[in-house]
């Protein structure tokens, strides 16, 4: 066609062509979303020991070779996405010279033929003349329309008016925040870091394994934990709450001390530190107290031989208990982290001294994990002491972390805004030019109204009306008052 | 108190009700049960959301533990999408002046309704952790006014298929009163653009919530995933649109299908596919 044709050659001008077609962009959009349901179907980044026993082994060499087990970031999927950013590039290129043309026009040019043509004019026919209009109108229009000018006619006069030339950059808003939020995960994954830790309460760790790699990874800073509860709503299936006290050290000094739960994370460094899970811990000392202070209440039961009755009595180390049916006196003497009972291990248990009616006294032990331990002893009454009523023992458990560094995310989240804010100007608000006419005849005053707008075309015509009704309302009003 | 179930399946039957007198007046062309069906759809609007309110005193009647916006699960979150729809469809009713678009949506609310009373657990339970969170409420709202939006458009693009119909066959002298396909055309338009708007802002809602609970915005949850497919599918209906002017019976059917979508991600994903969204188990 003309020189520009000759000099670049014809593949890049179709690539180009290509590049900004609308056709490009619908299949981009259409593959994306198809080929999205594979990973939401086909579980993604399992164990390969899981797809082999669910599909098979020649299915899972195949999903290993497209990529299928993580196909949300496989090469083709990637790969597409990056046709979308380069379409999206490519026609914001194409298209912003026009549209900048029309964004920064000084004087914008209205051809008035064109709009007395339009068939979506409004005409109104008032009393006043139109000399006595010119500057009412012109004041009610400049008001509300950006740029406005008044224009002289044959038998009257004109406004020309414009506003929302602005709104035209939406789209291109639009289009660049999907890019913004792109690029913020591409800088997330590039340069961040996610992994978990499990810290029984406690301890200390400065080393997480990455979630991607299973490598370990360490830590700027160390965190303790001083401790982890979970507690449950009544009726004990729904968790209500897991809750973690943290302390951030580093180089042995404290920086931070936050309890977090889920939803309410603690950031350090721009690091966050989220209640991930929890793990209830292997003790050797399940159910019972390592320590027990001196004054704690223990739960004494007896069961007298003769009656069978079970009567049970709280006592403390040192007090002397009365045993029912006169069965003597018991007082303990002692806590014992790890009884002994001919060279067998008996775990934590109290010692105690039992007189008889008959003045005998005896030396008994109370295994707390052993309740019908007394019983060996044949005597009148078997004693046993629970501790976990009287001292509640306190499981230990483990708390778990995800520990994570995404320094993409003020990207990604610029981007949310400039998507809803280019969604909400896309969508409603429009371009507009007005023409409002006002031309002398010979019994009346005809006021034609006449407008375009870029977008809703609809909502734009209901617009006019409004204008035409106002216009003539303020015009007749205007009579009325001189 | 009246329990707010009780309230809730007598509106299943207000919104049907109008559903039904939608439905006469459009196939017998009667002005009167129409305006009779608006009424009634006020009533049942009226007591969906007194339905909404008692359950939210209720819960923190219960005690503060149970305290919480009703919007925690399926039951909650069905009766939530009925009161969108009412919503949508009167306003639409009101700016459009057509009723014709009730005898489609007044039976949606209404389905949605009874499909909540199917669900097993209509009792006020109380959050879970992942759940209590300030963006629950901002992210239920905005998804389920898109959701609701698109039902709507997806009513809309029914009635336009039927329309076009009836068009082939007899030349306006159909026995069915619909509004001319224009307006159908400019209604699905906007609808699937408020519902665009809405679903976008629920995603990145949600995506942030998900940066607070889940340690990570986008996770490729199948929830996730399928909102973005429904995005998608919009996308390209709006592109569609917009640049290549494509009206009418295609972008009917584009509507449909994006509606298929939306069903699905709220729905299916719960019923088929598990992840996150599901509630089930603690993750690891």
């Amino acid at each position: 066609m003309d020189e520009k044709t000759k000099v670049s050659p014809g593949y890049v001008d179709s690539l180009w062509r290509f590049l900004v077609s609308l056709k490009l962009t619908v299949v981009v959009l259409l593959c994306l979303a198809a080929l999205s349901i594979i990973g939401t179907v086909i579980p993604q980044n399992g164990p390969s020991q899981a797809y082999i026993q669910e599909y098979g082994p020649f299915s899972y060499q195949v999903f290993a070779l497209l990529d299928i087990v993580d196909m949300y970031h496989s090469w083709w999927f990637v790969g597409l996405l990056l046709v979308l950013v380069v379409n999206i590039i490519a026609c914001s290129i194409d298209r912003l010279q026009t549209t900048w043309k029309v964004i920064f026009d000084r004087a914008p040019r209205f051809e008035l033929s064109q709009y007395r043509n339009r068939n979506n004019r409004i005409d109104v026919k008032v009393q006043p003349p139109a000399s006595q209009l010119k500057a009412l109108f012109e004041r009610w229009l400049c008001r509300r329309f950006r740029y406005c000018k008044v224009v002289s006619t044959d038998k009257g006069f004109a406004v020309t008016a414009e506003r929302g030339r602005w709104t035209r950059l939406g789209v291109y808003a639009v289009h660049l925040s999907i890019v913004v939020l792109l690029l913020g995960g591409l800088v997330g994954s590039k340069f961040g870091f996610d992994g978990f830790v499990k810290i029984p309460e406690g301890e200390s760790a400065d080393t997480i394994t990455l979630n991607s790699s299973g490598r370990l990874f360490k830590l700027p800073f160390t965190i303790r934990c001083e401790d982890f509860t979970v507690q449950f709503y009544e009726g004990g299936q729904r968790p209500k709450e897991f809750r973690s006290s943290l302390i951030i050290t580093e180089n042995g000094r404290e920086m931070l001390r936050k309890q977090i739960v889920v939803n309410d994370p603690l950031y350090y460094k721009g690091i966050g530190v989220y209640q991930s899970s929890y793990e209830r811990l292997e003790s050797t000392a399940k159910d019972v107290p390592e320590k027990l202070s001196a004054d704690a209440p223990i739960e004494l039961t007896f069961q007298s031989v003769e009656s069978g009755i079970i009567y049970t009595r709280t006592a403390t180390i040192g007090q002397p208990v009365q045993i029912p049916e006169g069965l003597g006196v018991l007082t303990l003497e002692r806590f014992e982290p790890e009884a002994k009972f001919q060279s067998m291990s008996l775990g934590p248990a109290l010692l105690g001294k039992l007189v008889s009616p008959e003045g005998e006294v005896q030396t008994i032990t109370l295994p707390l994990r052993f309740a019908k331990f007394d019983a060996m002893r044949r005597g009148k009454v078997i004693i046993a002491a629970a501790a976990q009523n009287a001292a509640p023992a306190k499981e230990r458990y483990a708390t778990g972390l995800q520990v994570v560094y995404d320094p993409g995310v003020w990207v990604v989240y610029a981007g949310f805004i400039l998507m809803i804010l280019g969604c909400v100007v896309v969508f409603f608000m429009s371009h507009q030019q007005v023409v409002v006419e006002v031309t002398g005849e010979e019994k009346a005053t005809r006021i034609m109204v006449a407008g375009k707008s870029n977008k809703n075309r609809v909502g734009f015509q209901f617009t006019l009306q409004r204008m035409a009704k106002h216009l003539a309302q303020l015009a007749e009003g205007d009579a009325k008052k001189a | 108190m009246v329990d707010n179930s009780l309230i809730l399946s007598i509106v299943t039957f207000i919104y049907g009700l109008a559903g039904v007198l939608y439905l006469i007046s459009w196939i017998f062309r009667k002005e009167m049960p129409g305006r009779l069906a608006t009424r009634i759809s006020w009533v049942a609007l009226a007591g969906n959301t007194i339905g909404i309110l008692l359950r939210w005193v209720q819960s923190y009647r219960m005690g503060s533990e149970y305290g919480h916006a009703p919007f925690s699960n399926m039951y909650e979150s069905l009766v939530f999408f009925a009161w969108t729809i009412g919503v949508i469809y009167i306003v639409v009713e009101r700016r459009y002046k057509t009723r014709t678009l009730g005898a489609i949506a007044a039976p949606l609310a209404c389905l949605a309704l009874a499909y909540a009373s199917l669900e097993p657990s209509s009792a006020i339970e109380p959050l879970i952790p992942a759940l209590k969170s300030n963006w629950l409420i901002a992210h239920v709202i905005t998804c389920f006014l898109g959701y609701a939006a698109f039902a709507v458009a997806f009513a809309v693009s029914i009635l336009y298929l039927v329309k076009s119909k009836e068009e082939l066959k007899a030349e306006g002298g159909g026995l069915i009163h619909i509004p001319p396909s224009e307006l159908l055309d400019e209604l699905t338009h906007q609808l699937v653009m408020f519902g665009f708007l809405f679903l976008t802002v629920g995603i990145i809602t949600g995506a942030v919530w998900a940066k607070q609970a889940w340690t990570r915005y986008w996770s490729w949850d199948p929830k996730e995933t399928w909102s973005l497919i429904t995005w998608l599918i919009y996308a390209a209906l709006l592109h569609f649109r917009m640049m290549r002017g494509w009206r009418g019976r295609r972008i009917a059917i584009l509507s449909i299908l994006g509606f298929l979508a939306v069903l699905f991600t709220y729905f299916g994903v719960n019923y088929f596919l598990s992840g996150l969204h599901s509630y089930g188990a603690f993750s690891q």
